[in-house]
């Protein structure tokens, strides 16, 4: 008996290559050193249904204008190096498809509540610095690595209090989202806060007393407007208002 | 002068948030005993006042209402500027202005207490 064997002709073209379109991709340009203000410049690239924002802007970049400054690194949402706003949404541009915008228009500018250094590139000193105000690590005097080596184990219910608060890659975009942010530049940030949770929520821990006293000032914790924004934005599924919500129980003594 | 932590302060903003609803929700209904009108006639307000408990009630929604009020004027201004002078004359003048209100407002409440 001959085997059948589909011949190419038969296949159906859509099935092989995805029907290319294209869209207007509009990018903020701005250089403090130079400019006093951003602008707009448009470019209308061609784009497939797995094309996403950073592929369209770094296609831009290699083909239209080098001078484009776009931070990015990893392209799978692991590194929190694209962060930027897309159609007037903070989102990675690695993680955001064209196809789920729904528009051929597609605007991208920087985050906002971020020193923009050029473009869509912004300055996470502020961020990284308040990042470790929070002191993001283990804090107890016996260690894992010491030579009497002990390990420190927890059960998957201890875990689970923390466990979401440790995907955050530092992407900013919580940040960026924050309407408190936009106002008070000294805020401590909603980022800064889900790891003061992920850390005082560790019972490895022993530095809950030192953390709190950290968040307890008036440009911290208390500052929260829970809008909730920070959450809807994090690519990693991280909720750092309720991690925010959690921390004000511990300060306000419902939570030990 | 003993600086207060944050979360005092917010403990104490949401504690006399919840005293005010109670003791205004009281003076609400002390209200509707009377006709809304008649409830506003000169007399029967003076009367309020002569009547201690009742009096000491206006001085603790005074008392709170200041305190919440303020705060809460407060945490919005330090949170549109920043800045070491401006955050000190903020956190002062606030408690300024708490001390003269309720100074003011027990000024009044004693005067028609005593009906002077």
């Amino acid at each position: 008996m001959a085997a059948i064997t589909p011949k190419l002709s038969d296949e159906l073209p859509s099935t092989i290559v995805s029907p290319t379109s294209s869209v207007t991709l509009r990018i903020s340009k701005f250089n403090p050193k130079t400019d006093s203000s951003s602008s707009i410049e448009e470019f209308k690239v061609p784009v497939q249904k797995w094309t996403t924002v950073l592929d369209v802007i770094l296609s831009v970049k290699q083909h239209l204008d080098p001078s484009i400054a776009v931070r990015y690194s990893c392209r799978q949402a692991s590194c929190g190096s694209c962060g930027m706003k897309i159609n007037g949404k903070p989102a990675l541009a690695c993680y955001t498809k064209i196809s789920e915008l729904n528009s051929s228009v597609i605007t991208v500018e920087p985050m906002n509540n971020f020193p923009i250094l050029r473009d869509l590139a912004v300055d996470f000193t502020q961020f990284f610095s308040t990042h470790k105000k929070v002191r993001p690590y283990i804090i107890r005097d016996d260690s894992e690595i010491s030579e009497e080596t002990k390990e420190l184990l927890q059960t998957p219910k201890e875990v689970e209090e923390y466990l979401q608060f440790s995907y955050c890659i530092k992407c900013g975009l919580c940040n960026s989202a924050c309407p408190t942010m936009a106002t008070d530049s000294s805020f401590i940030g909603p980022q800064a806060l889900a790891q003061a949770y992920r850390y005082v929520a560790d019972n490895r821990d022993a530095g809950k007393k030192d953390r709190l006293k950290i968040i307890d000032d008036s440009h911290g914790i208390w500052r929260c407007h829970f809008a909730g924004s920070c959450s809807q934005v994090c690519p990693k599924g991280v909720d750092p208002a309720m991690g925010i919500q959690l921390l004000r129980g511990y300060l306000l003594g419902f939570r030990k | 002068m003993i600086k207060l932590q944050e979360s005092v302060i917010m403990k104490i903003h949401y504690g006399t948030a919840l005293g005010a609803v109670v003791l205004v929700a009281i003076h609400i209904l002390f209200r509707m005993t009377q006709n809304f009108s008649e409830s506003l006639q000169f007399e029967s307000v003076i009367v309020n006042y002569q009547f201690l408990p009742y009096a000491i009630m206006l001085e603790l929604i005074l008392v709170l209402l200041s305190i919440h009020g303020f705060n809460g004027l407060r945490v919005i201004l330090l949170e549109l500027k920043q800045g070491v002078g401006y955050e000190k004359a903020v956190n002062y003048g606030c408690i300024a202005a708490i001390a003269i209100l309720v100074a003011y407002g027990s000024r009044t409440i004693l005067m028609a207490g005593f009906g002077m």
